[in-house]
C-alpha cells in the first residue's frame, strides 16, 4: 500500500466540473478519497501555485515503430510525451508494417508495456496497408485493442470504401479518424496555395483539398450515423462546415495542432523544411477561423500530430522533404501561451478539458478524469511559468521543430502515470 | 571591389534592391564591351574554380555560364544530374559539400526544386549562383531581360512589359516580375486563367486573359515557352487552342506598337507561342538576349566571386 498526497494545488477536473484548491490523494495507483489513507507510508508533493490536472491525452502522435526506429521509438516517443505533460498518447498506424492487423497491434502493445513511460494506445488502419483499396480487418483490430481506426498520413479517396468503413466501424464501436486530403485537388502540393506559394513557385496545397474531404465526412457521418473525427483541421472552410454540421446534430468533430494556430505560411519563405507539414501552414484568415472554432467549441480537441523525422531526412530540398514536425514537448506550452495568455480564446479549464475529457469521451478511454477510483494519471502544470524551447534538450529522438528558441508561458512541471512520477522539471 | 555589392550568392531578384540590380546591369555594360574585343578574356577570376552543377538538364544556360567563366579566366567543370552522385542516392547537401571540399569557389546550380540554391547558400562558404530553381527564380535570365530592355529602350521605368504564357510554373516570369517592378516598369501577365492565377495580382502586377486587348499598349512582349506535357494536361486543352488564344501570330503582331520589343527566353517553339516571322522579325531581340546573357553572367560571377572567401 502506497499513498501520495498532492497538496495545495488548484485541482481542475472538467469531467467532474471541479476547480478548487484542495489536496489530491492517490492510493495504489488510483485516485482515492483522503479518508482511505490508513497507516501506510505517504509521499507528499507540494503543488502550491500549480494546476493539478487529469493526465493529458494526445490523441495524434506518430511513434514510428515498427519500421522507423531511426526517427523515434515507442520508448523515446513516450518519454517525450511525459516531458510534455502527457500521460496517454494515441499512436497512428502508418508504420512499417502498417498497423492494419492484430499482430502488429500486439507488437506495439508489448513494446509499450516493456518500454513506455506513459500509456500508449494504438489505432488501427482503415484500409489494408493504408492503401485505400480494401478494408483492414477492423473487427479484429478492435479485439486487439485499438481505440480508433484511421489511415492517417493518407486518406481513403474512394468514398464508397470510406462509407463501408464507417458503417463497419459503427458495428465494432470504434470512432473513425480521418486525415482530410483530396489527392486530386492537392496533387504535388507542399505548401498552402496562396500568396506565398505563388511568390516562391512552390506547388500549392489548396484549402479546398481539405474542405472537400471534410464535407465528404460530414455526408458519410450523417449517412452512417456514426462518428467521424477530422484530424488536424487547418482551413477556414473546414471549421465552417464542421460548425454547420454539428448544429444539425451530425456526429462530426475536429482537432487542432499547435503549428496551425502559432504560424502562418509566411514562415516558409526561407525554404526551411521545419515549416513543412501536412496539412500545411495556412493564412492568417485560416488561423483566425481556427481560433474562433476553438473558442466556440466547434473544434474540441488539441493534439500535436507529433511527426519525428531524422535530421538527414529533413535537411533536403523543400519539395523533397518529408512532411511533419515533432510536437509533444512544445504543444502544451504553445497552446497555453497562445490560447490562454495571448489571444484569450479559452481559459485554462477549457484547455485542460480539450486535452482530457474531450479525447477520453471520443475514444471511450478510462482516462482524463480525477474521479475517485480512476487511474492516477496526473499532470502538474505551471500556467505562468516562462521558459524557452530548446530542441537540443528534447527527449524525442528527433529535433525537427520550428519552435527552437521560442519563449513560452506555461508548461507541465510533473507527469504522473498510475501514481508514479515519470517526469519532473 | 565596389561597396555597392556585398553578396556572395545570387539566389533571386526578389531579395535585391533596385540599386543592386542597376549595379549588376552597369557592371555588365563593361563586360559586354569585352565581348567585342579581339581578345575576349579578362583575368578577373583567374585561379578560381567554378562548378556548373546542373541537376536539371539545360544546354543554353549552362553554356552561357561556362563561356562567361572562361572569359573571366576561371577554371570550369560541369556536373550534370546523370554524372553526379545524386543518382546514387547522395543528398544534395553531401554532393555540394564534396564540391566545396575540392575548393570550388563558385557553384552555379540548376535544380528542379524551388529553394535548392537557398538551401546550399546557407550551408556553403562558396558562392552559389541560381541558374534556375523549380518554378521559383531564374535571376540571370531576369537580369539579361532587364539588360536587353534597358539597352534597346534606354530605360525600364514606366515601360509596360507584357509577359505571356505559363506563368504559374515559370521561374523566368517570377524573376522578371520582381526585377521589372523594382525598376518601375508596369507588368501585365497574360495567359490561360489556369496558368495565370489572380493571386499574382498581389505581386503588384496586372493579370489578363485577353492578349488582343493588352498588345496595343505594350512596350515589351516577353513570350514564355509553352509545353503541354503530362503535368500540364489539366491546365489547358492543347497547343493549338493555346496558339489560337495566346500565340503571337503574324496577324496578332500587327497590334504591336512599332517600337515594341519582342522577347523570348528560348528555346522557342516556332508556330506555337510565336510565329517564325515574328521571332525573326525586326522587333525581335531574342538573339540580343542571348548575347547579353553572357555579359550579365560575367558581371554576376565577377561580383559574387569577388565576395566569397
Amino acid at each position: 500500500m502506497s499513498a501520495i498526497i498532492i497538496r495545495n494545488g488548484r485541482v481542475i477536473d472538467p469531467a467532474n466540473k471541479r476547480d478548487e484548491v484542495v489536496d489530491l490523494t492517490i492510493v495504489d495507483g488510483r485516485i482515492a478519497d483522503k479518508s482511505s489513507i490508513e497507516n501506510q507510508k505517504t509521499e507528499s508533493i507540494d503543488a502550491k501555485g500549480l494546476i493539478v490536472a487529469p493526465g493529458l491525452i494526445d490523441m495524434h502522435v506518430h511513434l514510428r515503430e515498427p519500421g522507423f526506429g531511426h526517427k523515434e521509438t515507442i520508448a523515446s516517443g513516450a518519454h517525450a510525451a511525459a516531458a510534455g505533460g502527457f500521460t496517454t498518447i494515441v499512436c497512428m498506424p502508418n508504420t512499417l508494417p502498417a498497423a492494419d492487423n492484430p499482430a502488429t497491434i500486439a507488437w506495439i502493445k508489448d513494446r509499450a508495456a516493456a518500454a513506455a513511460s506513459v500509456n500508449v494506445l494504438p489505432t488501427g488502419a482503415i484500409s489494408k496497408n493504408i492503401a485505400g483499396e480494401e478494408l483492414a480487418p477492423i473487427g479484429s483490430l478492435g479485439q486487439a485493442g485499438v481505440v480508433a481506426i484511421t489511415d492517417d498520413g493518407h486518406c481513403v479517396q474512394n468514398h464508397e470504401l470510406m462509407r463501408r468503413a464507417v458503417e463497419y466501424a459503427r458495428m465494432v464501436g470504434l470512432p473513425v479518424l480521418d486525415h482530410c486530403q483530396d489527392y486530386n485537388l492537392v496533387g504535388k502540393g507542399v505548401v498552402n496555395e496562396g500568396y506565398w506559394s505563388t511568390l516562391l513557385g512552390l506547388p500549392g496545397w489548396p484549402a479546398a483539398g481539405e474542405e472537400a474531404i471534410v464535407m465528404r465526412n460530414i455526408l458519410l457521418a450523417e449517412l452512417c450515423d456514426h462518428h467521424i473525427h477530422c484530424q488536424h483541421v487547418s482551413a477556414v472552410g473546414s471549421v465552417r462546415l464542421i460548425r454547420e454540421a454539428q448544429a444539425r446534430g451530425v456526429k462530426i468533430s475536429g482537432e487542432v495542432c499547435p503549428h496551425h494556430i502559432a504560424l502562418t505560411d509566411e514562415a516558409i519563405q526561407n525554404f526551411d523544411t521545419n515549416y513543412k507539414m501536412n496539412p500545411p501552414l495556412r493564412s492568417k484568415a485560416d488561423v483566425d477561423a481556427i481560433l474562433e472554432g476553438i473558442a466556440d467549441c466547434t473544434l474540441s480537441i488539441l493534439c500535436s500530430d507529433h511527426a519525428p523525422h531524422a535530421g538527414f531526412e529533413k535537411e533536403v530540398e523543400f519539395d523533397q522533404a518529408p512532411f511533419g514536425i515533432v510536437g509533444l514537448e512544445t504543444e502544451l506550452g504553445i497552446f497555453i501561451d497562445q490560447l490562454v495568455h495571448k489571444h484569450h480564446k479559452i481559459d485554462i479549464v477549457r484547455l485542460i478539458e480539450m486535452y482530457t475529457l474531450e479525447p477520453a469521451k471520443l475514444l471511450k478511454l478510462d482516462a482524463g478524469t480525477l474521479s475517485v477510483g480512476a487511474p492516477a494519471d496526473v499532470t502538474l502544470i505551471a500556467p505562468d511559468l516562462e521558459w524557452t524551447v530548446r530542441t537540443d534538450q528534447f527527449q524525442s529522438a528527433s529535433r525537427n521543430s520550428p519552435f527552437d528558441g521560442w519563449k513560452l508561458k506555461g508548461r507541465a512541471v510533473r507527469t504522473i502515470v498510475g501514481g508514479k512520477t515519470v517526469w519532473k522539471l | 571591389m565596389s561597396t555597392n555589392w556585398n553578396r556572395k550568392d545570387l539566389l533571386g531578384l526578389r531579395e535585391l534592391s533596385a540599386d543592386e540590380i542597376n549595379f549588376i546591369l552597369e557592371t555588365a555594360d563593361a563586360f559586354k564591351q569585352v565581348g567585342t574585343r579581339e581578345i575576349k578574356k579578362v583575368p578577373a577570376l583567374r585561379g578560381k574554380t567554378l562548378v556548373n552543377f546542373f541537376v536539371e538538364p539545360s544546354t543554353r544556360t549552362r553554356t552561357s555560364f561556362e563561356l562567361a567563366a572562361f572569359r573571366l579566366s576561371a577554371d570550369v567543370i560541369n556536373i550534370s544530374a546523370t554524372t553526379s552522385s545524386l543518382t546514387k542516392g547522395e543528398t544534395l547537401k553531401d554532393t555540394a559539400r564534396n564540391l566545396e571540399a575540392l575548393h570550388a569557389d563558385i557553384l552555379v546550380l540548376r535544380h528542379s526544386s524551388a529553394g535548392a540554391p537557398q538551401f546550399l547558400a546557407q550551408r556553403l562558404k562558396s558562392s552559389v549562383i541560381n541558374a534556375g530553381d523549380g518554378a521559383h527564380e531564374h535571376p540571370t535570365q531576369g537580369l539579361l531581360d532587364l539588360y536587353t530592355i534597358r539597352e534597346k529602350r534606354g530605360k525600364i521605368d514606366n515601360l509596360h512589359v507584357v509577359i505571356v504564357g505559363d506563368i504559374l510554373f515559370s521561374r523566368v516570369a517570377r524573376s522578371n516580375i520582381f526585377g521589372l517592378t523594382k525598376l518601375g516598369a508596369r507588368v501585365t501577365l497574360v495567359g490561360p486563367s489556369t496558368l495565370v492565377p489572380r493571386e499574382f495580382e498581389k505581386l503588384g502586377v496586372a493579370v489578363s486573359n485577353q492578349i488582343d486587348k493588352v498588345l496595343p499598349d505594350a512596350d515589351v512582349v516577353n513570350l514564355l515557352r509553352i509545353q503541354h506535357e503530362r503535368q500540364r494536361k489539366e491546365y489547358f486543352p492543347g497547343i493549338s487552342e493555346y496558339t489560337t488564344l495566346f500565340g503571337l501570330t503574324k496577324e496578332r503582331a500587327k497590334l504591336l506598337k512599332p517600337d515594341c520589343l519582342v522577347m523570348h527566353p528560348g528555346p522557342i517553339n516556332r508556330g506555337v507561342e510565336i510565329d517564325s516571322e515574328v521571332a525573326d522579325g525586326l522587333q525581335s531581340v531574342i538573339l540580343d538576349q542571348v548575347t547579353n546573357g553572357l555579359a550579365v553572367r560575367m558581371a554576376v560571377l565577377y561580383l559574387c566571386g569577388g565576395i566569397a572567401a
